[in-house]
């Protein structure tokens, strides 16, 4: 017996649908990849909208300003004094005033004799801390000092990172809606193909579900090299996020091999994409195949 | 392994085929009864549409009936569920009158196919096919695919993987259609060494020339009824 003789055996064994060629449709995997490369983006997006609401929580929520008319070393001192003894407190750091006048000249322009107030920035231990009291106690040593918290902003921040996720959900659950679609014609479009071998094997005495996991491994495979030809396509696009989104957050940004924030891309998520498509492509064809062969005796 | 009653029993089988517009057809077996004993040669007679193809469809549990009761094997083919008639026909050999080869698959894993569907080791699997293939002189074709076949090859191919299981029930639907005579002769011996070893047979023919060579018992189907029940 030749090799080609004995790979020809060995295939026989393992294919005898030869679905390998009923099911070799690069179109199938083509829109699988596309697919997973939206569905890669689309979680990235929701995972992203979780994250900023997160760090907003975490940033601007315990972020507590307090304002200083007047702001004299003296009555800044004090203030400062004030708020480092506070159990509450973490830190508290003081406003460049170039920085303000930096922040403000837009608005302002140069007008150096506009008194402004200093601003002293505080983050606290325990985002359930009392601001009006800790206000109270700034008020209390520096007289006119006022406190604010940006609660109200927050919540609006978290409802739309909020939505934005929950858009993002409902988009990953319709790019799997279509997912499930794509794989059904193209196992149906197999069956047509092998329908004579498909009754051969069934009058064979092969049970269903011995033909149904026939279908359902070519499909998996199918679906697992799309997903991963996907989620390969979206690293790039994740390095682009990566840079795009790197203003918003408080990471340093890292450089690594080649320039690129290696750190930034969800690696697990990504591996995850093709195991979730094979699994699709598995579920789907053995639903369609079980389905087709309910008819038969 | 020894078997009480008849391998294969109908009780006043019916069967009609779906219609088109929906429900079902006329009946293409009426009132057929019969029974066929463990390690029986039976002859199944008749012209075209009379209704033979579709008999051996109901005892291979490729149909079931729409009345009456049959039974092969020991199991109800009418009311058993799913699931068990796939066993039940992993113990029956079959020779379509169209061959039913796979044309993706080379002759060996044509005739290999029961065996895998078996799950016996691929070692067993070359051994057996390649014993078969030797016995029905197509060793040297082995690796063919069934188009590069003359019409008898492909004949002595199909019932090569309808035999190689060793079946407890063997059917053929005109096994010999398509082969010369010397062949016929030497598919006949095939059988009737099958059924010195136990084997049911009921095999489907036109050919008075293959019965007469081979006398044994015969049903003769005629619009859908037995008509006659030679003892041979």
């Amino acid at each position: 017996m030749t090799r080609a003789e004995r790979a020809r055996r060995r295939a026989g064994a393992r294919d005898p649908l030869g679905l390998r060629r009923a099911m070799s449709d690069r179109l199938l995997q083509a829109l699988i990849a596309a697919m997973a490369l939206l569905a890669a983006l689309t979680f990235a997006g929701a995972r992203a909208a979780d994250g900023f609401a997160e760090r907003w929580r975490s940033g601007a929520e315990s972020a507590v300003t307090v304002q200083v008319p007047e702001p004299s070393l003296t009555r800044m001192a004090l203030a400062l004094g004030v708020l480092s003894v506070m159990p509450e407190v973490a830190e508290a750091n003081p406003v460049d005033g170039e920085r303000m006048a930096e922040l403000l000249r837009p608005w302002l322009g140069d007008q150096p004799a506009l008194p402004l107030p200093g601003v002293i920035e505080v983050r606290l231990r325990d985002l359930n801390a009392d601001v009006a009291l800790i206000g109270d106690r700034v008020a209390e040593a520096v007289p006119g000092a006022v406190t604010e918290a940006h609660g109200v902003w927050v919540a609006r921040l978290a409802a739309l990172a909020r939505g934005v996720r929950g858009m993002a959900l409902a988009a990953l659950a319709l790019v799997v809606l279509i997912a499930v679609a794509v794989v059904a014609v193209a196992v149906r479009t197999g069956i047509a193909a092998r329908q004579e071998s498909v009754l051969v094997l069934h009058q064979l005495g092969a049970t269903g579900s011995e033909i149904a996991g026939r279908f359902a491994r070519r499909a998996a495979a199918l679906a697992f090299g799309g997903g991963a030809a996907g989620a390969a396509l979206a690293v790039p696009a994740f390095f682009v996020l990566a840079r795009l989104a790197q203003p918003f957050g408080d990471a340093v940004p890292t450089e690594g091999l080649g320039g690129l924030p290696w750190d930034r891309v969800p690696w697990i998520d990504l591996a995850l994409v093709p195991l979730a498509a094979a699994a699709i492509g598995w579920l789907t064809a053995q639903a369609v195949v079980r389905r087709w062969l309910a008819r038969l005796p | 392994m020894e078997r009480s009653g008849p391998v294969v029993r109908f009780d006043a089988v019916g069967l009609a085929y779906p219609a088109p517009g929906g429900g079902l057809g006329a009946e293409v077996l009426r009132g057929v009864s019969l029974a066929l004993d463990d390690g029986s040669f039976t002859w199944l007679l008749g012209p075209s549409g009379a209704g033979k193809t579709s008999l051996l469809r109901l005892m291979h549990a490729a149909l079931r009936p729409t009345r009456g009761a049959v039974e092969v094997l020991g199991v109800g083919t009418g009311a058993a569920p799913r699931r068990t008639l796939p066993e039940l026909r992993r113990r029956i050999g079959v020779v379509h009158q169209d061959l039913r080869l796979l044309p993706h698959l080379s002759i060996f894993d044509n005739v290999a196919l029961p065996l895998r569907l078996g799950r016996r080791p691929e070692s067993v699997i070359a051994e057996d096919v390649a014993e078969i293939l030797r016995w029905i002189g197509l060793d040297h074709r082995a690796h063919a695919r069934p188009e590069e076949l003359s019409g008898g090859e492909q004949q002595r191919a199909a019932i090569a993987r309808a035999v190689v299981c060793r079946p407890t029930l063997l059917l053929a639907d005109e096994p010999t259609g398509n082969v010369d005579a010397s062949q016929a002769r030497r598919l006949l011996a095939l059988f009737a060494e099958m059924n010195r070893l136990g084997t049911t047979i009921v095999i489907a023919t036109h050919s008075e020339d293959l019965v007469q060579r081979f006398p044994a018992p015969a049903m003769r189907l005629e619009r859908g009824r037995i008509r006659g029940h030679d003892e041979g």
